[in-house]
């Protein structure tokens, strides 16, 4: 139980992975201008997470390790991902038509999102994780992408109206912000040793 | 509750008072204006409609305009006189823009109009009692101008339990509410009696700032005995808003984006009372109010008992105004007035205050800095909003936030501004934010309504052309089942039965398939054939005219073919019928036939020689089927057919109607005289032709009704037409921006020549 | 050599697995229709001009949700460009017409001109003239959208599109400038 707890707090705060592991850094950016499609979109990372963490999970223990095909790690991984994605897809576009044609591209752009593949590869490092720990770091994974996107999102409306100078206005204060952000993330290390 | 407990409205500030500019002499009564501008839109709700005319000589008190609808209030003429513009006047707003009034000439005698009191209004059953508030034009005093009947008349899911008089006048330089106290404390009581007495509620409060003691001694002994509570408080702005007053009074807070009356308070102004005792108990409507003339600018600030519709100007002059040191006109107080454009605007029913301001007095704001979100406006805000999230989501016009954040709770006090270090003028902002959300939702609500329209309207020409193509279908099948009975009955002798004869002569000759496809072919010679001379008369070119030539002949082969055709199958179809019958069907087909060749020819605009060659030859062809038809239509059954005469009679005057109109066309576009000599001839032709055949006819000639007494003859009916001609088409090129001059005045001079040939052929 | 079968076998399996998902996701969670096109169509002023090249509102609609540009309604303004730009999250873009923004206005038959043929009563998408054959024909002004469709068809050219002038209803406050835009000098002209 804490053993789960440590691993989901190192994944949400600690060793955050947008903000101080710097993976998926694109839909970070892309899709933060309204709390609305940042909420969304994370929603939708949170469920392709668990669930990619999970299928590839089971396919490295039970189809590549017992046929030795550990080469085959990084496609076949790909290949659940993808099918994970093409998936929430489809479950996006049955219950929120406006979310899916607002998301546009960067949905299917999760397929190539770091975090979903570093959390599925990471997982397959780490022998010592069992199912429901691997599960629940993709899980964490997607609670810490969330929670990151949200804030942030919150932040530029804030800054869409507020005085910018004209060479700052858009992308550029984007990135200060988020690097001032990941400065702050900065501070929970040492929380825990993981 | 009847305890004296007061509480406290989150926020508020104390700006320096400046009531005691005016609030040190007694009311004056102001002089009689001259002339009155009454504008009709001085309460909230529908304008008033006017219902007097100009000129019209009016009573003092003697109605003007009625109440338009459930939420308006009527209007009454201030004084007696002479009623002399009704129309747009100078109407007291920030933007300057004028508004319908009716403008009234005094004359100086002030004569009232009969007056009715009602004393007993406790035996009044309480719709009347609102009524007579209604008729008297009673709106809202304090400065929102609701009408006071409206207000009064509870919503039948709640009953109002708590009445409040606002007597708390919070904002700086007013002094009206302060000496209407003192000097008419009897009759604000007698007001209040007669409120209480309509809504009976359980409780009457008093709410007076602690900075009028002496209107408070005055109303504390006007109320004497009564179970009113007068309560004091501390002066402090807003304390006077509506929302604020019941929370001060009561604790209780109206829900956002409601009513008092959901919470079952109402709230009326002192001086809406004073009006409704003069209206029940003296029969007087609302025709003055007391308004406060203060600013450093007036040398005698005072305040006045003045008739409604009293220009600005003439008051301010009154009060002695230094136009040298008037820097800014607010009409109301500082806080929450609006500057006026113009001193020719009318005193209207919610004005309670003129400010004449001197630079010194109200100096220009200093101009805004970016907001340092130091959280003043917030503290000072006594409606516990957010000015500041307000105020940067009104810069990005995000109206989805602004609506979740209360916009339209604010009561534009002006406090926010008011605190503000940076000098952001806040409550312009939050007008125009809630200007542009209300136009967009009325645009929103517009299109819907168009959308709504336009699919019932798709709707309505769906189910017409549904309905036509049932109707087409039911009448093909109709046609069909006769075409199958008569197939049925072919065989039977059709001269014993008069139906089936009736039937078939209705439904044709009843083709077979190759019968059919011979009249197809034929039929559709024909059309190329009238194509290809109308092409003809176009552009002749010799290739076209052998064109014609030869579609004439194939038409021609066509038709002999059909009819052979026709002739060889009746023998086999109506084998028994009589030749006689035979005979007439021919003769009707070949008359039919040439009938619309002549008619196709004479269409076309101008004949060559060769076409004109045909047309006689046709039409002798004609003439001699006709005959043949007559004669073999003697021994005819009877059958349901016009007589020939009739049907001449007919032809002849569509054909004159048709060489009228093509004589019309040809004089417009301006053809030589040639063709119009020639289209007249053809003209006159065809009016003989109609002559003819109106003796030939059985028909009486027709009554003719014309609407002139005078005989009119050929000439004069010629050039009545001509010069109606000449007139429109002179019309119509006026009103087209770029004809040329040239023509134009070439169809002036057409039209003269015109007019003057009616008139010499008239005299 | 075995190796690369299993390999390869392997992958096969798990695609198979994978295809099966997603086809039965693909029936599962079918979308009938373009609801988008619903709320589009609710952002449009509903004029039916045509102005923007199609045949009325609703197709307009249908065509940005399949991917159309969105500057092109006149009668909608920069208001709709924005609302839309909002809506679907590009980026707005100036208006795409001839004119550009109009302010909005209404039909006026002129009475006196008007021969009763019906075909303005035709044309008008939103029924908004009152009229039969031979009989008068006037235009309800709270019901016109401005769209002026009716202006052609008119035979004798006697319908005239009205500018709705401001008036004390219509006017609204205008947005102060945003602070640190003003400075001390300007202030006595903007006063």
């Amino acid at each position: 139980m804490t053993e789960l707890a440590l691993i989901m707090v190192s994944a949400i705060l600690v060793n955050n992975f947008v903000l101080v592991q710097f993976l998926g850094l694109c839909p970070f950016m892309g899709v933060s201008k309204k709390i609305e499609t940042a909420i969304g979109l994370s929603l939708a990372t949170t469920f392709v997470l668990t669930l990619a963490a999970m299928c590839s999970y089971l396919v490295q223990q039970y189809v590549l390790k017992p046929l030795d095909l550990e080469f085959l790690r990084t496609i076949s991984f790909i290949l659940v991902i993808a099918v994970v994605v093409q998936f929430t897809e489809m479950v996006v576009n049955k219950t929120s038509p406006l979310l899916y044609r607002v998301l546009g591209i960067f949905l299917p752009l999760i397929t190539t999102n770091c975090i979903v593949l570093g959390v599925a590869l990471l997982n397959a490092n780490k022998s010592e994780f069992t199912f429901i720990t691997a599960t629940a770091n993709g899980f964490a994974a997607g609670l810490g992408f969330s929670l990151v996107l949200v804030l942030f999102a919150a932040m530029r409306e804030r800054i869409a109206i507020a005085d910018v100078p004209k060479s700052f206005q858009g992308a550029a204060i984007g990135m200060i912000t988020a690097g001032l952000m990941s400065l702050a993330f900065m501070g929970f290390t040492g929380l825990i040793k993981l | 509750m009847t305890s004296l407990n007061i509480w406290d409205i989150h926020g508020g500030i104390h700006p320096p008072e400046h009531k005691e500019l005016s609030n040190r002499t007694p009311i004056q009564q102001a002089p009689l204006p001259a002339r009155l501008i009454l504008p009709v839109a001085q309460h909230l709700g529908a304008p008033a409609e006017p219902c007097v005319t100009i000129s019209e000589r009016v009573l003092k008190g003697q109605r003007i305009a009625e109440a338009n609808g459930f939420v308006s209030a009527p209007l009454h003429a201030p004084t007696s006189g002479i009623v002399s513009f009704i129309g747009p006047q100078p109407y007291p707003h920030v933007s300057g823009l004028p508004a319908t009034a009716i403008v009234i000439d005094s004359d100086g005698r002030d004569e009232w109009t009969a007056l009715q009191a009602h004393a007993d209004y406790r035996q009044l059953p309480p719709a009347d009692l609102l009524e007579i508030i209604r008729q008297a034009g009673i709106s809202g005093l304090g400065g929102a101008g609701f009408p006071t009947s409206v207000k009064l008349t509870a919503p039948r899911t709640q009953t109002i339990h708590t009445l409040i008089i606002n007597g708390a006048e919070c904002e700086p330089y007013i002094t009206a509410d302060d000496l209407l106290m003192r000097e008419k404390a009897a009759e604000l009581v007698a007001g209040i009696d007669v409120l209480e007495h309509l809504i009976k509620p359980q409780q009457v409060l008093i709410g007076i700032e602690d900075n009028k003691p002496e209107a408070i001694e005055a109303v504390r002994s006007a109320i004497g005995q009564r179970p009113y509570l007068l309560k004091v408080f501390p002066t402090k702005y807003p304390s006077g808003g509506e929302k604020q007053l019941i929370q001060i009074l009561t604790g209780e807070e109206v829900p956002s984006g409601g009513l008092p009356v959901d919470i079952g308070m109402v709230c009326q102004n002192v001086g809406t009372c004073v009006a409704i005792h003069d209206a029940v108990l003296l029969g007087k409507p609302l025709i003055s109010r007391i308004t406060t003339l203060t600013g450093a600018a007036l040398s005698r600030p005072m305040n006045v008992e003045a008739l409604i519709g009293t220009p600005v100007a003439e008051l301010l002059a009154f009060a002695g105004l230094d136009r040298g040191k008037l820097n800014r006109l607010i009409m109301g107080g500082p806080m929450m007035g609006f500057t006026l454009p113009s001193m020719d605007v009318p005193l209207v029913k919610t004005t309670n205050c003129l400010l004449a301001a001197t630079l010194d007095e109200l100096p220009p704001p200093p101009p805004a800095l970016p907001c340092i979100r130091c959280g003043e406006c917030a503290d000072a805000c006594p409606a516990n909003l957010l000015p500041q999230q307000l105020h940067f989501f009104a810069l990005g016009h995000e109206h989805e936030q602004l609506k979740a954040y209360n916009l339209f709770d604010c009561i534009e006090c002006g406090a926010c501004a008011y605190v503000c270090p940076s000098n952001i003028p806040l409550v312009q902002y939050y007008r125009a934010a809630k200007g542009e959300i209300r136009e967009l939702e009325q645009k929103q609500q517009k299109a819907e309504h168009s959308r709504q329209r336009f699919e019932w309207r798709q709707e309505r020409l769906r189910r017409a052309e549904e309905r036509k193509e049932a109707d087409r279908k039911a009448r093909a099948e109709r046609a069909a089942r006769a075409k199958a009975v008569h197939a049925q009955a072919s065989s039977a002798p059709l001269q014993d039965d008069p139906v089936a004869r009736v039937q078939a002569q209705k439904t044709g000759t009843g083709l077979s398939e190759a019968q059919k496809k011979l009249k197809i072919e034929a039929s559709m010679a024909q059309v190329a054939l009238k194509k290809a001379e109308k092409q003809l008369s176009a552009h002749a070119t010799p290739e076209l005219e052998m064109q014609v030539a030869e579609l004439r002949i194939a038409a021609t082969d066509a038709q002999k073919a059909l009819d052979k055709a026709i002739t060889a199958a009746s023998p086999t179809e109506v084998s028994s019928a009589p030749a006689d019958g035979e005979a007439i069907k021919k003769a009707k087909i070949e008359a039919a036939m040439l009938r619309a060749q002549i008619r196709k020819l004479e269409k076309l605009e101008a004949h060559d020689a060769e076409q004109q060659a045909e047309l006689t030859r046709l039409q002798t062809r004609l003439v001699e089927a006709e005959q043949a038809l007559g004669g073999a239509g003697q021994g005819a059954p009877a059958a349901p057919r016009k007589p020939a005469g009739d049907e001449m009679l007919k032809k002849a005057k569509i054909e004159l109607a048709m060489k009228r109109a093509e004589l019309k066309k040809a004089e417009k576009a301006g053809a030589d005289d040639a063709e119009l000599s020639k289209l007249r001839d053809g003209l006159t032709r065809a009016e003989q032709a109609l002559h003819v055949a109106e003796e030939k006819s059985a028909k009486p000639a027709p009554e003719l009704v014309r609407t002139d007494k005078r005989p009119i003859d050929e000439q004069a009916r010629a050039l009545k037409t001509e010069a109606a001609l000449a007139r429109a088409d002179l019309r119509k090129l006026e009103r087209d921006a770029d004809s040329d001059a040239a023509i134009v005045e070439a169809a002036r001079q057409r039209l003269r020549e015109a007019e003057r040939m009616v008139q010499e052929y008239d005299s | 050599m075995s190796m690369v079968l299993i390999a390869v076998l392997a992958l096969l399996a798990l695609c198979l697995l994978c295809g099966a998902i997603l086809g039965f996701a693909a029936v599962r969670f079918r979308v009938e229709g373009d609801p988008i096109a619903e709320q589009i169509n609710a952002l449009l002023p509903q004029t039916q001009c045509g102005q923007c090249g199609y045949p009325g509102c609703k197709p307009y609609a249908e065509a940005i949700a399949g991917g159309d540009k969105i500057n092109k309604c006149p009668p909608g303004g920069e208001a709709t460009i924005q609302a839309l730009a909002d809506l679907l999250d590009v980026e707005p873009e100036p208006l795409d017409a001839v004119e550009g923004e109009v302010p909005p206005r209404v039909a006026y038959i002129r009475e006196a001109e008007c021969i009763g043929c019906t075909k303005c009563i035709q044309a008008c998408p939103v029924d908004a003239i009152v009229g039969a054959a031979k009989q008068m024909h006037t235009v309800i002004v709270s019901e016109c959208t401005g769209c002026d469709l009716c202006v052609e068809p008119c035979p004798v050219d006697c319908i005239d599109m009205i500018e709705l002038g401001s008036n004390l209803q219509s006017w609204k406050w205008d947005q102060p400038l945003a602070p640190g835009q003003l400075i001390a000098s300007d202030r006595e002209q903007a006063a």
